[in-house]
């Protein structure tokens, strides 16, 4: 039954207070531990068509007649169009319409970072369109430029107003600690560059638009453009099927759909509107650069007693200012905290939430951090972590939290240290470093699932969720089968389509399994019991005393032993419907998803080269659905994080605000050859108080705390303190030159 | 021109200049082919011509005279199972490359260690991070 509740809904870290009408959520969870085939290894279901090159992308839809589009984009890192005119670039050949400013939505007449969109142009073929961008004639009204964060904090030009939080007395416990350790941080420019690139094809049949996108949200499409439109929802069908990756970029459905459905209503022809790679460095949304001023006071036991920071979120001309205090505050005990946060407006491009966005900025800060304190204090790194556990999050207590059980499966590999040191020579140093992960992950209602049971004993799970390339299709499929007691491959699952199934919610924020999971529980669930009454009618038995086991339906006095296909037989073209709502979130509690990763490496003292060797990890997201995709999930997560900590580097000119690193040769991704050996722990143990699953996401955690750890083992293996990201060999060479002139006691490898 | 796909013979019409890849995608319709970049730095376009796998994108169309093999060509080959088993795909948008280089490798060293699969697939970009089932699938191939 459906009920009104007032509750804080939480994506991202970003929090509001909303009204939400919830299902209940009666089901007792599943005893820990792997089941039948829940917590147990799985491939997925649609790993054979992704293999073959079956799958059909968003950038593999042609319908017949369709037109492409090339985006006209600022050469400007700030400027207004003076005067446009598209006359010569109409007449051009295969050229069907052209939009200028104001005539999509994205389309500005004021371009606020190099690469804007101002306007568009669609032809027969792609060729055609961008050839016909170079005949538009535009003229500029150069504005003026601000690039620096720090310049624009000064300035007080902010995306949003600042964030200030404060409990206890930061001063006084600062003027009362035995040790204080402060740092500056500098994070940078972090390029999602999925392999599909951002796209949308859009057709008009009768009044209802079908979009097609790669998209991490189908729902938030089909509500924006129906928005944007004046269009009601239902009018707007959304689609995508197989995605190829978002990590945060594809949360909404930006310029390219709207471009592509109004030139797709003025040509009567579908269209399509697809970012090249380069466009995609330049325009497609990023993880902003940080700038972070952390202090640290602490007794000489370990005793943290004040933390506080300040947190410059480079935010460029749109997007919004993550929780980069967030770990500061939440992490660790600490009585005395006091954060504030700016979000930057800046004329460079956008901020998208990028896999944990605000928290590996922030984690990266701290958990440097708190090495230099344990450092100071001659403390053991992973003890002072220990020392200063946290039991509540600020006074809320945690639904569930076994970072304490983190550590200890961290533990044997923290113990490798003297070993791993041991293997230093005069040039090659090596280290090992740690880092704690805190971050959000319990997913929210509402999100919903529909079960079919057909006469041949087969079921199909039908919700309108998008499977971006995680493996959540095979989760819920999982789920599902379990919840049944049947085999695996009885379960089909229909996802992608917003007029196919009902609402499910977004695949960003680690929460699609622990918001859309419960759902499809509760819609088995639902089924099975339908199930069983008509079997206790079939064999004339109590419905109590029957059960599903791998797909046979049986009773506990063991009169009925039949293949649920034979029960289902009678159902001719009747067919069963379970439904299912996702449950509330415990109230007055803080959801969280904890970890620990450590990091082996080994640095080039002579040429700054950096080589992560090892990363042994140990996450605690609840219960584990699919252990063999979720193990799939931490390496992905941590190879990624290699890329931002070691090599990947957007550069932009400093004078024009022009990105220079465009291309995949130039922004420098991790390749097979940058990955080291990867070790992978769950606590598995179910979060008691969260859904009847009790589980929770885990496509961000893994990438939150490698950064700090490498730069923590870079400390352990040279003595250097790093302080930016990326560590590139020149800022290695730089950290390592003031680590000899610091002269620093108790470098344990450089020594 | 003609050109010959996965053991078959096809007369296309097709523009000078035109790319492999966007040949194979449009007029042939095998889309397993993907373009990622256009520009030769993913991988994820990747074909074999006579067995040596070739970045399709930066191919014209025009200038090929070997035999083409696509995914589409390789739907059989045991890679595939060794993929799916291996967890080797996530999104799967650079999948199909991977597999198509990787057929290339096996071809021609049947039993690849683990470096020489770094070496030799190291120019398909993967960005969900999926290289090390990648590479227990390849070590595995025949199992």
């Amino acid at each position: 039954m459906a009920r009104l509740i007032r509750t804080e809904k939480e994506v991202e870290g970003r929090f509001e207070e909303v009204w939400l009408v919830v299902e209940e959520d009666p089901l007792t969870q599943w005893p820990a531990g792997p089941l039948t085939l829940v917590g147990r290894d799985a491939t997925r279901q649609d790993a054979p068509e992704r293999v073959r090159g079956e799958a059909r992308f968003t950038a593999d839809i042609q319908l017949p007649g369709m037109l492409h589009t090339a985006v006209l984009r600022s050469p400007h890192a700030h400027a207004r169009v003076q005067r446009i005119d598209f006359t010569k670039a109409l007449a051009l050949p295969g050229v069907r319409a052209a939009l200028g400013p104001g005539e999509a939505k994205g389309l500005e007449e004021e371009a606020g970072f190099a690469g804007a969109p101002v306007a568009a142009v669609a032809a027969d073929t792609f060729e055609q369109a961008q050839a016909a961008l170079a005949a538009v004639e535009i003229e500029w009204e150069q504005l003026e430029v601000v690039l620096d964060p720090e310049e624009a904090v000064a300035r007080e030009l902010f995306t949003a107003p600042s964030a200030r939080y404060a409990r206890g007395d930061f001063e006084r416990a600062l003027a009362e600690a035995d040790v204080v350790v402060e740092g500056t941080y500098r994070t940078s420019v972090v390029l999602h560059n999925s392999m599909e690139t951002h796209q949308a094809v859009c057709e008009w049949v009768g009044e209802t638009l079908n979009v097609y996108i790669s998209t991490q949200y189908i729902w938030g499409v089909r509500d924006a453009v129906a928005k944007e439109l004046g269009m009601p929802g239902d009018k707007v069908r959304v689609v995508c099927e197989y995605m190829g990756g978002g990590f945060g970029s594809k949360n909404g459905p930006d310029e390219y759909t709207f471009v592509a459905a109004e030139l797709a209503k003025r040509t009567g022809r579908p269209v399509r509107c697809a970012l090249t790679r380069r466009e995609e460095n330049t325009a497609a949304g990023n993880r902003n650069a940080t700038l972070q001023r952390l202090t640290v006071g602490a007794k000489s036991d370990g005793t943290i007693v004040a933390l506080g920071g300040e947190f410059v979120n480079a935010v460029g001309w749109s997007g919004w200012s993550a929780m980069t205090e967030g770990p500061t505050q939440m992490l660790y005990a600490c009585e005395n905290v006091r954060t504030v946060r700016h979000g930057a407006k800046i004329n460079t491009p956008p901020m998208k939430a990028f896999r944990a966005p605000g928290f590996v900025e922030g984690t990266f800060s701290l958990e440097c951090l708190i090495d230099e304190l344990a450092e100071k204090l001659e403390l053991d790194p992973l003890e002072l972590r220990r020392r200063n556990y946290a039991d509540s999050n600020d006074g809320t207590p945690f639904s569930s939290k076994n970072l304490m059980q983190c550590y200890e499966l961290a533990q044997k590999h923290w113990d490798r240290r003297d070993e791993v040191r041991a293997r230093s020579t005069d040039t090659w140093k090596h280290g090992v470093g740690m880092a704690s992960q805190i971050w959000f992950g319990g997913g929210g209602p509402p999100s919903y699932a529909w079960i079919r049971a057909t006469s041949d004993g087969r079921f199909t799970v039908v919700t309108a969720m998008q499977d971006i390339g995680t493996g959540t299709r095979t989760a819920m499929a999982l789920i599902a089968a379990e919840e049944l007691g049947v085999p695996l491959d009885r379960v089909e699952v229909v996802l992608g389509d917003s007029a196919r199934g009902p609402y499910a919610t977004l695949s960003a924020g680690s929460s699609t399994t622990p918001s859309v999971g419960p759902a499809v529980r509760a819609a088995a669930a639902d089924a099975k019991r339908q199930i069983l009454e008509i079997a206790a009618q079939r064999y004339d038995t109590e419905e109590r005393v029957l059960d599903i086991k791998d797909g046979i339906v049986i009773s506990a006095d063991g009169n009925v032993s039949t293949p649920l296909e034979s029960l289902l037989e009678i159902l001719g073209d009747a067919q069963i419907l379970g439904k299912g709502g996702r449950g509330p979130n415990p109230t007055g509690m803080s959801v969280l998803t904890f970890g620990v990763q450590v990091v082996e490496v080994a640095v080039d003292v002579e040429t700054g080269e950096i080589r992560v060797e090892r990363v042994a990890a140990a996450h605690d997201v609840g219960r584990i659905i699919n252990a063999l995709g979720a193990r799939s999930q931490v390496e992905g997560g941590i190879i990624q994080g290699i890329g931002h900590t070691l090599s990947e580097q957007r550069l932009m000119d400093p004078e024009t605000g022009r990105i220079l690193t465009t291309t995949l040769d130039a922004y420098r991704m991790p390749t097979i050859a940058d990955v080291p050996e990867i070790v992978c722990e769950f606590v598995d143990a179910p979060d008691e108080h969260l859904t009847n699953l009790g589980s929770k996401g885990l496509g961000e955690p893994p990438i939150v705390p490698l950064a700090a750890a490498i730069a923590n083992a870079i400390r352990d293996a040279t003595g250097a303190d790093v302080h930016e990201l990326p560590i590139s060999r020149e800022e290695m060479l730089r950290a390592l030159d003031a680590a000899k002139k610091k002269e620093k006691r108790g470098a344990p490898a450089a020594v | 021109m003609k050109l010959t796909v996965n053991g078959g013979e096809h007369v296309v019409d097709a523009p000078v200049g035109t790319s492999l890849a966007s040949l194979l995608r449009n007029e042939l319709g095998l889309t397993g082919t993907k373009i990622a970049c256009n520009e030769g730095h993913c991988g994820a376009c990747t074909v074999q011509i006579d067995g040596v796998p070739t970045l399709s994108c930066i191919t014209l169309a025009h200038s090929v005279r070997g035999e083409v093999t696509t995914i589409e060509g390789l739907r059989d080959h045991p890679l595939i199972e060794a993929f799916v088993r291996a967890d080797a795909v996530q999104c799967g948008f650079c999948t199909p490359g991977q597999v198509v280089s990787a057929a290339a490798l096996v071809a021609a060293n049947p039993a690849p260690t683990a470096d020489e699969i770094r070496h030799r697939m190291a120019g398909n970009i993967c960005r969900c991070g999926t290289y090390p089932r990648i590479e227990e699938a390849i070590l595995h191939w025949r199992d």
